[in-house]
This record gives structure tokens, C-alpha cells and sequence, in this order.
């Protein structure tokens, strides 16, 4: 993938190039000694990652160039979901995030450890058909950090992409959390899942400029890196206070929100999640939040997405997310918060 | 460099208001008459142009260096991001770890702030290259360095942030102490406040680290409609926040 570096010479021929680092361009450059010493061409690793990756019919991937606009939360809450609809295959999220793993906490699974099986890890079951493979459930304390630079990572990348023991029916559908921005996972992400295919982007955002502006980035380097675009999901948008019922937005929508963003970059719009304080309390705890709070606008909020999602993924829809319901709440859901 | 104080503004989680926290940080010590650089090291994703509403501002070289871009003629804050570099900012920046490392470098030692009596350093999320390597090049720094750190009250965050606080004991920054961001909302219709992210997580975490803690921060929809459209600036201080971060700041400054 071709990168636009700033500091780089004008005939910089690319860091992936046989060239990098011993064109005549490099000389001055101050990566030159870098891209000298990286090995070169395609990782080698690719046909391996390819071979494994064709059991997995679906891929889909949560980016947002923003943190914290609830991507983790917003892949346990769909995968859940869609595992949900369809109890007979078979489902898998993986979170990349592996300086700040959330996706085990949210998805239920805080505290499991992961066991290998014929040299291969089995993966934290959050549901009979819903598998979770996280660096949370490999790390001896939680409050370890891991202080790894970009290699590392996408070292342990290939090994969540080709060593997990998904079953011997593989997965009809994989989720990927990713971390916020546009670096080493996202790049290497995109380099070994382009030759299996069958995969794309939901991409989250919060209805505020300041994240708009880091998902506008997402997006770009999508088209850059090739990857198709399923939608933007549009989170905390609007929050009802508990108390009086008033509506108001937290996170301003000053420039039109996620859904100026979609016709602004040509991408579907597939919904809008209203901000319940419920969501986080759930995610803190582990509780399922789609069962305990069934009725509620942001589950259906999400089941609608959901449904937006499957459309543009071409995917038919099953019966159970086919059913119209209405936004009621029956009080004894109304906690106090 | 001659910089009296270096804080590092930092969060294993994101979108929990680091630049925010950095912006308000670097505003109110600038206000109260301190000579302040604001360097944003969040390469892929930075946000301080658009909270100082600089967007278009660009980063001019003179013979000695790269010349910060100043947010008024007092010249007492000064702002650098990679932001202020690209052509275009609608555009992504795509690199690898060994790339921002030498642009972190290029920041540190290629910035002409003159005399400071305060650098605060912006930081993305997570413990990786931009961490490591700012961790790396502060290991000469012989004025007083220190590290605030921003969570958000409920656990998935705090959980992040215990890990950053970790991180920070092995690369021995010392810590100033921890701010809770988005702590509570005050409905604008009845004035109840709930407590969306929870509440407490940010107070916990610093006594069982024994660290310091700074403060709580509520929700601020005037700080974000100052933000999104009005000039932050000069406005700032007519938020609720900004009388919270004066009195919070006054536990590590003297402000006036």
C-alpha cells in the first residue's frame, strides 16, 4: 500500500517497495535507514493467513479513526445480535486492540484464560455460537500493560488470523475490533485479508466534528487501502435525560452528524444508536444488555443497523430480525441511574 | 530545549478528552500569564487544530526551526501538531511505528518554542510506538517531567488507564495525579444530573495506584458548543469547565 508521507523525498518509491531505503530518492531521507533494514516485498506470511481465513464465509471490520465512540461496544452488541438470529452457525469476534482490549469485558468475558488445543488457541465462548479471542484472556493480570511497538503487533494479528481454533464448521461471520487511527494494524490488517476477499468495514463515528474529522480519515484510507465500506453506524447520538424525559445532545452534531458524513463520502448510512447510559453500565458489567433491555430505542436502534448491515453485505436476513417492533418501555425498565 | 516543565497528557483509552483536557490544561495555564507549548504526538488522528479552531493554520520554517502556531499576540500558548503539516487534513495519514517515532523525534528536537515554562504533550491512546518512543527521548530531560492521566468514570476505561499507569511506573514517568473526564451530565431541561459513564472510577483508580487525584470534570455542552463553532480562545471562559479546571490545576500550579 502506498503511503503519503509528509518528511519524505518527492520520489519517495514507497515503503513496500523492493526499492525502500536504496533508491536514489532515499538519500537524506530520514527513514531511509528504516526502510533499508525492513525486509522487502509481501509478507511472505500471506498464503498461510489465506488458507486459514476460508472457512470464515464473512469478515467484518469496526473502524473509526476516533477512540472511544463505542466501537468495542457496538461489535459485542452486533455480534450478539446476529448470533442471536441464528443459533445454528457459527460466530467469531477478535479484538486487535492489544493495548487497550476492551471487547473480553464488554462481551461478558472479562477474566477467562484462553487454552491452546494441537498448538492452536481455542477461543472464550460469549455464547453457545459466538467465540471471543482477545490478549485479555492471555495476560496473567489485567492491569498489565503491553508495551509493544508496531511489529509486535501485527505479529500477534496473523497468529489471532491463522491460530484460532474456531470449530470444524468454521464461522459464517468474523468481527475484528480495531484500535482508533490509521497504523500498523490497520495496514497490515488490510494487507492480509485482501486476498481471502469476502470482507468490509462498518465504521463507527459520534455525531461531534471532532470525531467526524478523525473518521473522514478512516475513510480515506479505506479507498487507499482498498477495503469496501458496508456503512457508518452513528453512536451517542442524543440522550434522554432519565429524570424528565428531556431529549438533548451531549455530543453535537454541528456539521450534520454521521449522516452527513455518509452522503458527504458517497458510504450508506446504516443508523443511528441513541446514547443510553444503560450501554456502559451493561458493558461494566457484562450484563446483555439486548435481552435485559429488549424494548428499549437503542436496542432497537442496533437491531436496525443490523439489519441495514446484512442488506448491503448481501446477506438474507433471518426470520427473527425481519419481525417490526415498536420503541415501547415497559416502566419497570426505566432504572434509576 | 528550554522548557521548565514537561506534563504528558495521557490515556490507555480513547475519546475519553485528552486533547480536550490538553487544550483546557494549556489554555488556563497560558491565561495565567505562563509561557505554554501544546505538542499534539497523536500522528494519525490529531485533534488540537480543530479545538483551537485552526484548522487551516500552517506551521511556517524559519532558519532555526519549525515556528509553533501561536494563538494570539501575546504568543503565550503556542500549538504544534501534525495537523498544521499536511496539505490536506481530510486526508489520512497512514504509518507505520517506525515512521511517527522519526516524526516524534523531528518534533522534539526540531520545534523553536523559545523560553517555556510549560510543554504539555498530547497523547494518543494505548502503550506502543508513540509512547515508547516519547518515553525514549524524554530520558535525557532535565527539568521536571510528569504525567496526568485521563480516564472516564466507568470501568471499561479505568480499566485502560490502569494499565497506562503501569506503563508508567516502567518507563519511570512520575505522576502528577489523574483527572475523571465526563463525569456526570446536567440535563439541560431539569438540571438533574446522570451520571452517563458512571460515576467514582476516576477517584478509585488513584487511591489504589496512590496517586493524586486532580478532580472530577462534568460533561459541558457549552465546552462543546465552543468548540464545534465559536472561538474557543476567548470564549472558553465563559464555560462552567473552565472554573473547574482552575481550581483542578491548582493543585499542581500557582494560578492567578
Amino acid at each position: 500500500m502506498q503511503t503519503e508521507p509528509l518528511q519524505t523525498p518527492l520520489h519517495c518509491p514507497g515503503t513496500e517497495s523492493e526499492q525502500a531505503g536504496r533508491d536514489s530518492a532515499c538519500e537524506g531521507c530520514p527513514n531511509q535507514e528504516i526502510c533499508q533494514s525492513r525486509p522487502k516485498g509481501p509478507d511472505p506470511d500471506i498464503p498461510l493467513i489465506t488458507e486459514a481465513l476460508k472457512d470464515i464465509r464473512h469478515k467484518v471490520l469496526i473502524l473509526s479513526g476516533k477512540g472511544g465512540v463505542g466501537k468495542s461496544t457496538f461489535t459485542s452488541l452486533l455480534a450478539a445480535l446476529i448470533a442471536d438470529a441464528e443459533v445454528d452457525k457459527q460466530f467469531g469476534m477478535i479484538d486487535i486492540d492489544f493495548c487497550g482490549p476492551s471487547l473480553a469485558r464488554i462481551a461478558g468475558v472479562p477474566n477467562e484464560q484462553c487454552f491452546g488445543r494441537d498448538a492452536k488457541w481455542t477461543p472464550v465462548y460469549a455464547e453457545s455460537n459466538l467465540g471471543v479471542m482477545s490478549i485479555s484472556h492471555m495476560l496473567p493480570t489485567t492491569d498489565q500493560p503491553v508495551i509493544w511497538r508496531g511489529d509486535k503487533k501485527t505479529g500477534l494479528i496473523k497468529q489471532f488470523l491463522t491460530n484460532v481454533d474456531w470449530g470444524e464448521e468454521g464461522l459464517d461471520m468474523l468481527f475484528v475490533d480495531t484500535p482508533p487511527g490509521t497504523s500498523d494494524e490497520h495496514i497490515s490488517l488490510a494487507q492480509y485479508l485482501k486476498p481471502s476477499g469476502g470482507y468490509g468495514a462498518l465504521i463507527v463515528t459520534t455525531p461531534q466534528e471532532v470525531a467526524l474529522q478523525d473518521v473522514r480519515k478512516q475513510i480515506d484510507f479505506c479507498q487507499k487501502a482498498g477495503i469496501p465500506i458496508f456503512g457508518i453506524v452513528e453512536n451517542m447520538a442524543g440522550f434522554v435525560c432519565p429524570s424528565c424525559g428531556g431529549k438533548s445532545d451531549i455530543f453535537v452534531a454541528g456539521t450534520g452528524g454521521g449522516r452527513a458524513l455518509a452522503e458527504e463520502t458517497g458510504v450508506p448510512f446504516l443508523g443511528s444508536v441513541p446514547l443510553d447510559p444503560r450501554v456502559g453500565m451493561c458493558a461494566d458489567s457484562g450484563k446483555d444488555f439486548l435481552t435485559d433491555y429488549s424494548a428499549s430505542p437503542a436496542t432497537l436502534a442496533i437491531k436496525n443497523v443490523a439489519v441495514n448491515l446484512l442488506t448491503e453485505m448481501g446477506i438474507e436476513l433471518p426470520e427473527y430480525l425481519e419481525e417490526p417492533e415498536s420503541a415501547i418501555e415497559p416502566a419497570q425498565q426505566t432504572v434509576a441511574v | 530545549m528550554d522548557v521548565k516543565n514537561i506534563w504528558l497528557i495521557l490515556s490507555g483509552k480513547g475519546g475519553v478528552g485528552k486533547s480536550s483536557t490538553s487544550s483546557q490544561v494549556a489554555l488556563t495555564l497560558a491565561s495565567s500569564g505562563y509561557k505554554v507549548g501544546l505538542l499534539d504526538i497523536d500522528i494519525t488522528g490529531p485533534s488540537i487544530p480543530h479545538f483551537f479552531n485552526l484548522k487551516s493554520a500552517k506551521i511556517h520554517q524559519s532558519s532555526a526551526g519549525w515556528v509553533p502556531v501561536y494563538t494570539d499576540s501575546s504568543k503565550n500558548l503556542g500549538l504544534m501538531s501534525i495537523g498544521f503539516l499536511q496539505p490536506d487534513n481530510t486526508k489520512s495519514i497512514v504509518w507505520r511505528g517506525p515512521k511517527k517515532t522519526a516524526m516524534i523525534r523531528q518534533f522534539l528536537s526540531d520545534v523553536v518554542w523559545g523560553e517555556l515554562d510549560y510543554l504539555i504533550i498530547d497523547t494518543p491512546p494505548g502503550t506502543s510506538d508513540e509512547h515508547i518512543s516519547i518515553a525514549t527521548e524524554l530520558q535525557s530531560y532535565q527539568g521536571n517531567l510528569g504525567a496526568i492521566l485521563v480516564t472516564t468514570p466507568q470501568e471499561v476505561a479505568a480499566a485502560d488507564v490502569r494499565k497506562e499507569l503501569n506503563f508508567c511506573k516502567t518507563v519511570n514517568f512520575p505522576i502528577l495525579g489523574v483527572i475523571e473526564n465526563m463525569s456526570g451530565y446536567i440535563c439541560p431541561h431539569c438540571h438533574d444530573c446522570t451520571n452517563i459513564f458512571s460515576k467514582g472510577g476516576g477517584e478509585s483508580l488513584a487511591k489504589m495506584y496512590d496517586v493524586k487525584f486532580l478532580g472530577s470534570v462534568p460533561l459541558d455542552p457549552k465546552l462543546i458548543t465552543v468548540v464545534e463553532g465559536g472561538n474557543f480562545v476567548t470564549d472558553y471562559k465563559t464555560t462552567d469547565v473552565a472554573n473547574v479546571y482552575h481550581k483542578l490545576l491548582q493543585n499542581l500550579v500557582e494560578l492567578k
